[in-house]
């Protein structure tokens, strides 16, 4: 596979979408959600930061799928961590010892 | 082994060709994935911190939003632009550098790393308002324990100072190790500007301009979570 070279006119957009991304998160924050949304609304703007950072400054949109596999065994070992973890602390209270 | 050696003549290699590759795509690629596994085992280190951080959230929701509150908006989110701008001058740099035009190139990384020493002058500031405010958890700095003056943070109902200070000292925990993280970029940094003066890279080779930009984008990401969850996660609540 040879090497994509990423355009300029991407790497700016890729920018001036973070730096949205940014002023929309901080705006998000001082709205008072239902339901405790914020929280979700938070993460959601920044997965969807942090995507763009890896698909196109990082290259891992042109890159082999050995990469892709890479970064995906790294969600999927969060992902283990977390829910993992909290099944244990989110059950605990069922068996009245406390934390 | 010995005569495929033999049939692969040294003239038509680049000076930066190791022995034990084909040629520089294989090398190129084969530096890309060995830093991408490295960045897995970075994300797991990061990984046990944010665990640290949302099991403390869920037990103690009301103290993390307090203390939250009062770290300052306005710095975090400055800071996040400056990194958000050096990521896009390391982008450019790897740019540059593939398409060598290597003015520009040392420009972007000179850029990137004055970005990243701003980054951490900000930083600094901030620590200092936290010692100043009597917010460094634990007994960390002689003779200037963490408080125990009730109104030092605005406490919303349900919190405690004890849980505050835990807040604090997952806040320093993460944002140290990240700054550390820096730091050690900052020296990468130099490293590329000095080898980059020298001429060291070319489109043909340009591993490790593009191997450290993927390192400093981690640590770009790494920010792009640490900002909303240490920075904005009460300020619903203020006024409550």
């Amino acid at each position: 596979m040879s090497e994509h070279i990423v355009s300029v006119r991407i790497y700016i957009t890729i920018f001036l979408v973070l730096l949205v991304g940014t002023a929309l998160t901080v705006w998000a924050a001082f709205v008072d959600f239902p339901y405790g949304l914020n929280t979700v609304i938070a993460m959601t703007i920044a997965v969807t930061k942090a995507t763009f950072v890896v698909l196109y400054f990082m290259h891992v949109r042109y890159s082999a799928r050995l990469i892709w596999v890479i970064v995906g065994s790294a969600l999927f070992w969060m992902a283990i961590l977390f829910a993992f973890t909290f099944a244990d602390y989110m059950t605990r209270h069922r068996l009245s010892i406390g934390i | 082994m010995i005569e495929s050696h033999a049939a692969t003549p040294e003239i038509h290699g680049h000076p930066a060709l190791q022995h034990h590759f084909e040629n520089m795509e294989q090398q190129r690629e084969a530096g890309t994935l060995g830093m991408w596994i490295f960045l897995v085992t970075e994300i797991m280190f990061f990984g046990g911190m944010f665990l640290a951080y949302t099991l403390y959230r869920t037990l103690y929701p009301e103290a993390f939003a307090s203390a939250s509150n009062h770290l300052d908006i306005t710095l975090g989110a400055v800071n996040t632009g400056v990194l958000i701008l050096s990521s896009f001058t390391m982008a450019m740099a790897v740019y540059f550098t593939q398409t060598g035009k290597s003015r520009p190139q040392v420009l972007c990384l000179i850029l990137t790393l004055i970005l990243g020493l701003t980054f951490l002058g900000i930083k600094a500031v901030e620590y200092h308002q936290k010692y100043t405010d009597r917010l460094i958890p634990g007994k960390l700095i002689p003779g200037a324990e963490f408080t125990t003056d009730p109104h030092a943070v605005h406490l919303l109902e349900g919190a405690t100072l004890k849980q505050v200070e835990m807040f604090y000292y997952i806040y320093f925990a993460m944002t140290g190790m990240h700054a550390l993280h820096m730091i050690i970029g900052a020296g990468l940094l130099l490293y590329l500007i000095i080898f980059s003066l020298k001429g060291r890279f070319d489109p043909e080779y340009h591993s490790p301009v593009e191997v450290i930009g993927l390192y400093w984008h981690f640590v770009d990401i790494v920010w792009i979570f640490l900002f909303p969850l240490l920075y904005l996660l009460g300020r619903h609540l203020e006024h409550h």
